[in-house]
């Protein structure tokens, strides 16, 4: 039996940090880019337009019903054969974003049929469109129920992008493998990994504690 | 004429609502709809600024053909721009109010004048205040509906409405939800209303109200229009059974 050798972890520490970069930056694209299509998708799929309903239906559909480790497969090695090629990097940031966005469009669609028909029927009584009552009424009533959920989409979309460590795409998960073989420490260093994850996580949910309260303040 | 409904029927599902309903309101005319829970009342009046769609009759608004659906004949239906443009022309004031809770008074008010009648903010909100100190509200700019009793609340929501200048305004049982002793203000707000020569058409079970301020009473049962008179003809000598049915129960 080896004992746990803390002194490979400090040392190869800052290869982590490093990899903990890009890791942070597929999350945060992926948070926006996601939030986009989920808004957008969100609103096809509660408008009263048959084509944009059936769109946004099929879209959630097709992103949440297929592992999104198989849908990185798809883009990175599959798309290729039909002339379309993505660095690992681009299709991670595209697999996250386009699944991340199906499960965000469930989360606005949800929170948007939360607020009270009422408030549709005030706004359209004052002569506002769709577009306006939407966008002036419903959705800011709608934010504060939002926040929980999305943390949580959020948190599970930084947890995601470790999968695309099998797409070759360096980010932490991919280090501590590189790690794991170049130092014989698989323990410490996918310990090491989950270690920063953890903390990622962490500081993720305090964020949007803190937020959420704020927001209720204000009311 | 202010409002036209010719013939009108209308359906949810299997459930028919209104039934062969026609009615005028005529130019600064206050109009007071009475009838059992059910009867269609909050159908009707939704009817008029388009918030329901009908099945069939015609409905004319300010001398605009709204819409036209007769058997046999070509179907008219106002399209959705003129729609929102019409309910500018038509102020409506619900049971649960229905106030913005995320925008303070002053806001909730300027809210439609800034983006819908595209005045301009510092006219639309200086207007506001003016619409609030109508309503007795001048000390509460700044509030959110949440602070305020209910009451407020629904002076509020009328002053919301009034700042669209709208020229006939639609009262779906104003004072359902208040308590008794918030009544008294609303009635008040909107008998001064009436006075200004304001077009109402009113549906409530406060009948002190209908007897003061009505033009003209309806009463509707089972969706249709089963008389319909002065205050006097149907408070005093109502001439159905079912009218006079129900104005005793809800006299006592
Ligand atoms: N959106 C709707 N869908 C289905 N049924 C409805 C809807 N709105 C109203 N109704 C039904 O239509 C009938 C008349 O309702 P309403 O016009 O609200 O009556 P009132 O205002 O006189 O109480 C009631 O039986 C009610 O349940
Ligand atoms: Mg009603």
């Amino acid at each position: 039996m080896n004992t746990f050798d803390f002194e490979i972890i400090i040392e190869r520490f800052p290869i982590f940090l490093k990899a903990t970069i890009p890791t942070i930056q597929l999350t945060l694209l992926a948070i926006t880019f996601g939030t986009i299509i989920g808004l957008i998708i969100a609103l096809m799929k509660i408008s009263q337009k048959k084509p944009l309903m059936i769109i946004g239906t099929f879209y959630t559909w097709i992103f949440r019903g297929i592992p999104l480790l198989v849908q990185l497969f798809i883009i990175y090695y599959g798309l290729p054969s039909i002339g379309i090629e993505f660095s690992p990097r681009e299709a991670a940031a595209l697999g996250l974003s386009l699944c991340g966005g199906a499960y965000i469009a469930e989360i606005i669609r949800a929170g948007i049929q939360s607020i009270d028909k009422g408030q549709m029927e005030a706004a359209y009584s004052l002569g506002m469109s769709w577009e306006q009552a939407m966008f002036r009424v419903i959705i800011p009533q709608s934010l504060k129920r939002l926040i929980p959920p999305m943390g949580n989409e959020f948190i599970t979309l930084l947890k995601d992008t470790s999968l695309v460590a099998v797409i070759s795409m360096v980010e932490l998960l991919r280090t501590a493998q590189t790690q794991a073989s170049a130092t014989f420490k698989p323990f410490e260093m996918y310990v090491t990994a989950g270690f920063i994850y953890l903390m990622l996580t962490t500081l993720f949910t305090i964020l949007f504690n803190k937020l959420e309260e704020r927001l209720a303040l204000s009311e | 004429m202010m409002v036209e409904l010719k013939q009108i029927y209308k359906s949810f599902g299997t459930l028919e609502v209104l039934k062969d309903v026609s009615l005028t309101i005529e130019k600064g005319e206050v109009l007071v709809i009475i009838g059992p829970s059910g009867s269609g009342k909050s159908t009707l009046l939704r009817c008029i600024n388009q918030l329901e769609k009908i099945n069939q009759g015609e409905i004319i608004v300010t001398g605009q053909v709204v819409a036209r659906k007769h058997p046999g004949e070509k179907e008219f239906v106002l399209p959705l721009k003129q729609v929102y443009k019409l309910r500018e022309k038509i102020g409506m004031v619900f049971q649960r109010f229905n106030l913005f809770p995320h925008m303070k008074a002053v806001r909730n008010v300027a809210e439609a004048p800034i983006h819908v009648a595209k005045v301009p903010k510092k006219e639309a909100y200086e207007r506001a205040c003016q619409m609030l100190k109508k309503v007795g509200l001048s000390d509460k700019e700044q509030a959110y509906p949440a602070h305020l009793s209910g009451g407020q609340q629904q002076r509020l929501a009328i002053a919301r409405a009034l700042a669209m200048e709208p020229e006939i305004m639609l009262f779906d049982e104003p004072t359902s939800a208040l308590d008794p002793e918030l009544v008294g203000e609303v009635l008040q707000v909107m008998k001064d209303l009436a006075k200004e020569g304001m077009t109402m058409a009113v549906v409530t079970h406060e009948m002190s109200f209908a007897k003061d301020v009505a033009d003209r009473v309806i009463f509707m049962d089972e969706g249709r229009i089963v008389e319909q008179g002065t205050p006097q003809e149907i408070f005093g000598q109502p001439t159905q059974e079912r009218t006079r049915t129900f104005l005793r129960k809800i006299l006592n």
